[in-house]
């Protein structure tokens, strides 16, 4: 198991080491993520509820995971690398939990510039909206890494991500939205950690025939 | 057959109901229509898993022709259930009807998943992504359930309530037989698109053969 812990931390560590090196991922996020806000402002009304500042605040954060994750498995492409990682003698799914990791690591780094430059343009936060987005975060991770993996394997690689993402980030949505500002804060973390638990547990056992040949 | 009986009893036998009227029948179409749809994904996601646990690549086209038909269902579902909707509450869509909400958004991830068929190269990488990815939507169904009922009590107003299981035998009778008369329909459609895609099939490997 600590071999398996140790795969997983090398491959996590390999995708920070490049993304420092060539620094084209983060910045990006982080760009957009800036701009979207800035024209949120300007998409809404003055005098909008705070309710729909919250929301779109989530399509902010899909849109930037989404960003994220069509970026996921470009060095590997790009190099044709990802033959040589399914050949390395460790399980595959510490590819999948290690590119996972590395990917969460990048929209919480995003969302640490995101949340308090939200704050600032439009209201404070609730630790609601904070939990929230923390949870989604790692679902989002989850499921957009083996996503990824399936769209690299297509013609239509970036065009595809999102149309494949897109259907099933709407329960994160209906989840992060609802804990952001219902009186029941509750029970749509509940919902959020479920979700996680299960599609995290799918895409770690399903990604080992995607990346096969 | 079973079908066309089916809704003869269900216009003439039937007992109207009671503040819908007349068009309370729509009932007998949408419903069946919709469980034959989930069926429909259930068996496309039973043939991945079967593909993945046994590599046999015949399940791959079973898998595929499934989840035609439920796409298929799936867009029946949504005219059928706006065109009630239209005539119970004079809405065309609403966002109240938690089971149409579901059906777009199951509408939307099979639609990707022909996208994903279409841009990815045939072979046994295309068959493995397909069938992980059917895997993905029968999961996602019990899990937008989950997400759109949760949502539907509290950002939604709940307006609209299901007439519930307490039909009139009659009433049963007549569904139980449409959904049976549904369900063959959508079984003989299977059989029918997989038997031309085998032949497609085998036609492309023939033809790839003398090429």
């Amino acid at each position: 198991m600590s071999a398996y812990a140790g795969d997983v931390a090398a491959l996590a560590r390999k995708d920070l080491l490049l993304e420092l090196r060539s620094r084209d991922t983060l910045p990006a996020m982080l760009l957009f993520v800036v701009s979207a806000l800035t024209i949120f402002h300007f998409a809404l009304p003055s005098g909008s509820s705070e309710r729909a500042e919250t929301g779109l605040l989530w399509i902010a954060i899909v849109f930037t995971a989404l960003l994220g994750l069509t970026r996921a498995f470009a060095p590997e492409r790009e190099q044709s690398l990802l033959d040589g990682l399914v050949l390395a003698p460790c399980d595959r799914s510490a590819i999948w939990l290690g590119k996972t990791i590395g990917v969460l690591l990048f929209l919480v780094l995003a969302e640490v510039v995101a949340l308090p430059a939200f704050a600032l343009f439009f209201h404070p936060l609730s630790w609601e909206l904070v939990a929230a987005v923390a949870l989604a975060d790692v679902g989002i991770a989850a499921i957009g890494t083996l996503l990824a993996a399936i769209a690299a394997a297509s013609r239509a690689r970036e065009l595809l991500l999102p149309l494949l993402f897109l259907p099933l980030a709407i329960p994160v949505v209906i989840g992060g939205v609802g804990a952001s500002i219902a009186s029941n804060p509750g029970s749509f973390l509940a919902f959020l950690a479920l979700y996680d638990g299960v599609f995290a547990i799918l895409s770690w056992a399903s990604f080992e025939y995607v990346v096969t040949e | 057959m079973l079908l066309v009986g089916g809704y003869a009893l269900a216009f003439y036998w039937a007992p109207e109901d009671a503040d819908q009227g007349f068009s309370q029948k729509i009932f007998y179409l949408h419903v069946p229509i919709a469980l034959t749809a989930y069926a429909a994904f259930g068996w496309g996601a039973w043939k991945a898993l079967r593909l993945l646990w046994t590599g046999d690549r015949r399940y791959d086209l079973e898998s595929y022709t499934a989840v035609h038909i439920g796409v298929i269902f799936g867009l029946l579902t949504l005219v059928t259930g706006s065109i009630w909707a239209k005539i119970s509450w004079g809405e065309w869509w609403t966002w109240g009807e938690r089971q149409l909400v579901l059906f777009l958004i199951l509408f939307l991830f099979y639609s990707s998943y022909f996208m994903l068929r279409y841009s990815t190269e045939p072979g046994p990488r295309r068959e493995r992504n397909s069938a992980v990815y059917a895997l993905f939507g029968v999961v996602l169904i019990p899990v937008s359930f989950l997400a759109v009922r949760i949502a539907g009590t509290i950002l939604h107003p709940t307006v609209f309530t299901h007439e519930g299981a307490n039909l009139p035998w009659q009433m049963l009778v007549c569904f139980l037989i449409c959904l049976g008369g549904m369900l063959a329909l959508a079984g003989t459609f299977y059989r029918v698109e997989l038997a031309g895609k085998r032949a497609d099939a085998s036609l492309r490997e023939l033809r790839e053969l003398l090429a």
